[in-house]
């Protein structure tokens, strides 16, 4: 019985029919559903959101270490956090099979960047698998797992946004668990990459990546697919199923794990075709690799190394390989399109706090997450976004290089927890002066309200504590510590206006749940008086979608309406009040 | 590009009209025909007033599940402009189903862009193939402003090749049995437009 799953849903059924008891992870689009969906078969896998992508991946190393097979899953930014742990696994190995499932986002629909994961598989020195879709992936993780555990390596399974977002046909099969024993047998030379064992660990990492290049040459998931004999293209990932619908004609050697490099099959593969054509979305990895085989091939020359590929992208590489001009052309519009950038919700607490920053001329360290979109107008209020935890100790950095004007960091709760600790006790105890803000909303926001160690449960549901971000910036040595409701915007601007105006550092925490999450209002909602409203529109610069405008005055969409109230407290002349019939 | 027997299909509006649903509608209706499905479906934006598309192709077999520019036989749009905004994605002889409905971005609101005047004449223009749908006040005669998704939906139906009690099934497994009677009306409303 065939069953439409996204590559998400199939990488956690996958998962669970591969035996896996642990999985952890951090929320990171496009990887998070995958988490969410294995949490249903919770009485057979255990399931946590770490604070971060490292810890996540510590959790599971241990958890192989004593048997159990293990899935941490991340976004291409989060292995960046956990590449500390993986590589060093590379060298001590696992015991129970650990796979490490992280999804790229080519096109950067939802990400600061683009980086390319394979490049991860090459420096850790472990294989990497790819699916193409969603059947694959659910294959894929029984493959990888068996790799895992017979070579004793980490595996990467890497998706992208197309492959975990797009939903195709799959088989489901039984689960089958693991014979192994949970169970820890020392073995220091083994699990202590120390300068004395380090010499024999380093050379059986050059024997595994040796032997695994060889038999990645006769594996299932690499395969050739011969047809016409005049251009053969090598390719993977979600690319495979668009070189399909651009060159149905072509011979194809598809690579499901690409590293280690097959070099043998590439051969085969090359010596069976008059021209090779290397289509691979992001990095020429694989280009460079044929490169290096001696064999003559085309790629970037003709295939995007920037952005996401597609069938209307390969559709031109063809015809610009075949010297042909595309045909089609979009017709112009006569109108210009108003454009719809995401936004602060309806009575999002953020907007309070963002609103009474804009008074002050400071300079705004920002960080990842919904609170991300003040950088836009009308708050238009922060400066720079690096990664995450950034907007605490990037603060510090400017005041430490001296600079005059002061420096605001904003971060959100979840990444507070995930890396704004460390930048916070580094303001304290490099005596630095800055002001800190914690926005926090009680959720993961942005990935779709996932649980944190602030919000008292976990995801396999049990209530749990609930870690104090206050009670932590004392203990990391903060004197000055407030806490704000963002949605009365006179006493928040009384305490941001008397922090920044200190020269001790001061976290402000501005606390208030995202009402997408509690799925309530706010408050009673708000209308417009029509009569009293002098249209001065100040309003409309609190930015909320609420708030419609098309010339004349303001008025309240009751259907966006969350009630908050910051609209009426902005109103300088007392035009905007509760239904009176809500109250 | 697409093997004769794949359709491609592309429903846009904005955040919260039900575009999902449309999308899961249409999905298990192919599934239920016996066809190969591939759909994909834009994440995160939905809920803060974003652009939505999700893209459904069904066919023999298929491979991506994304649809190239100029192949898609029908462009559903439960938003006036947005069929505008993915116009590239119609086939030449594709047929656009609009409705008129109207959400004004923040971006009008905050005075930094106009929403066009003329939308329905740009529509009638740069579709050759048109059906313009009073989908909100159709769908408030039935009772409920949220069954417009599912009026254009009937539209869109009527314009593939799939079987109509397959059309009917779906829906019936896709929403709560005490909306199942009114969702199955709009659809055949819409299916008569």
């Amino acid at each position: 019985m065939a069953e439409l799953l996204s590559g998400n849903e199939a990488i956690a059924r996958g998962a669970y029919q591969a035996g896996v008891t642990v999985a952890t992870g951090y929320p990171g689009t496009p990887s998070t559903e995958i988490l969410e969906a294995l949490v249903q078969h919770r009485d057979e896998v255990y399931c946590e959101w770490s604070p971060n992508e490292k810890v996540a991946l510590e959790v599971a190393v241990g958890a192989s270490l004593a048997g159990a097979r293990c899935l941490v899953t991340m976004k291409h930014v989060g292995l960046n956090v956990a590449s500390d742990p993986l590589l060093n696994l590379s060298s001590i190995g696992v015991e129970g099979g650990l796979v490490v499932c992280v999804a790229d986002d080519p096109g950067r629909h939802s990400s600061q960047n683009e980086q390319d994961t394979r490049w991860y598989a090459r420096l850790a020195k472990i294989p990497i698998f790819e699916p193409a879709n969603s059947q694959e992936a659910i294959d894929f993780v029984a493959v990888a797992m068996e790799i895992s555990e017979r070579y004793r390596t980490p595996v990467i399974l890497r998706t992208t946004t197309r492959v975990s977002h797009s939903r195709s046909l799959v088989e489901l099969s039984p689960r089958i668990p693991s014979a192994r024993p949970i169970d820890f047998v020392k073995n220091p030379s083994r699990h202590c990459p120390l300068p004395m064992w380090g010499g024999v660990m380093r050379e059986n990492l050059e024997n595994r990546l040796r032997d695994l290049g060889a038999e990645g040459s006769t594996l299932s998931v690499n395969r050739i697919e011969w047809a016409d004999r005049k251009l053969g293209i090598v390719t993977e990932s979600i690319a495979y199923e668009y070189v399909k619908e651009v060159w149905p004609e072509a011979s194809v050697l598809k690579l499901g794990m690409p590293f280690p490099f097959p070099d043998r099959l590439i051969r085969e593969f090359a010596a069976g075709v008059e021209q090779v054509l290397v289509v691979e979305e992001l990095e020429p990895i694989i280009e460079e690799r044929v490169r290096v085989l001696g064999i003559p091939c085309l790629g970037k020359e003709v295939i995007p190394v920037i952005g996401e590929l597609s069938p209307t992208v390969l559709a031109a590489s063809r015809a610009k390989l075949e010297g042909k001009e595309t045909q089609r052309e979009t017709t112009a519009l006569n109108v210009e399109l108003p454009g719809r950038p995401p936004v602060f919700c309806p009575g999002c607490p953020h907007r309070g706090i963002f609103h009474a920053l804009t008074k002050h001329d400071v300079v705004v360290t920002g960080d990842i997450g919904c609170y991300s979109l003040a950088v836009f107008k009308p708050l238009d209020r922060t400066d720079v976004i690096l990664c995450m935890g950034g907007g605490v100790s990037m603060a510090h950095g400017f005041d430490k290089a001296g600079l005059k004007k002061p420096v605001v960091g904003v971060v959100g709760d979840s990444t507070f927890f995930h890396s704004g600790i460390t930048g916070l006790l580094d303001i304290s105890y490099n005596r630095g002066c800055s002001t800190i803000i914690v926005v926090d909303n009680r959720t993961t926001a942005m990935t779709g309200h996932q649980d944190h160690p602030g919000t008292g449960r976990t995801l396999m549901g049990e209530t749990t504590i609930e870690a104090d971000i206050a009670a932590i910036a004392r203990a990391c040595g903060f004197q000055r510590v407030r806490v704000v409701n963002p949605y009365d915007l006179a006493a928040t601007q009384a305490v941001v206006d008397e922090e920044l105006g200190t020269d001790e550092p001061s976290l402000i925490v501005s606390r208030a749940p995202c009402p997408l999450h509690e799925r309530k209002p706010v408050g009673a909602q708000r209308k417009v008086a029509a009569d009293t409203c002098k249209g001065c529109r100040i309003c409309l610069k609190l930015g909320c979608p609420g708030l419609e405008y098309e010339g004349g005055k303001p008025h309240i969409n009751e259907l966006l309406c969350a009630g908050c109230g910051m609209c009426e407290q902005v109103c300088r002349f007392d035009a905007i009040h509760a239904e009176a019939d809500h109250e | 590009m697409n093997s004769p027997e794949t359709t491609s299909v592309v429903l846009v509006g904005v955040g919260g009209q039900g575009i999902l649903l449309a999308s899961e509608i249409t999905a298990r209706t192919a599934m239920a025909a016996g066809l190969d499905v591939k759909t994909n479906e834009v994440h995160g934006m939905a809920q803060r007033g974003g652009s939505v598309i999700a893209q459904i192709r069904y066919g023999r077999k298929v491979h991506s599940p994304l649809v190239a520019e100029g192949t898609a036989r029908v462009l559903c749009s439960l938003e006036r402009i947005e069929a505008l905004r993915y116009r590239q994605y119609l086939a030449p002889d594709g047929l656009a189903v609009v409705s008129d409905q109207a959400i004004v971005p923040v971006t009008v609101s905050m005075g930094m862009a106009t929403y066009p005047a003329q939308a329905e004449d740009e529509l009638q223009r740069v579709f050759p193939r048109l059906v313009y749908v009073p989908a909100v006040s159709r769908a408030l005669e039935l009772g409920n402003v949220k069954v417009a998704n599912v009026i254009l939906l009937g539209r869109l139906a009527a314009a593939l090749d799939l079987p109509l009690e397959a059309w009917h099934e779906s829906i019936r497994a896709c929403v709560k049995p005490r909306f199942q009677e009114l969702n199955l009306t709009a659809f055949e409303l819409g299916r008569g437009l």
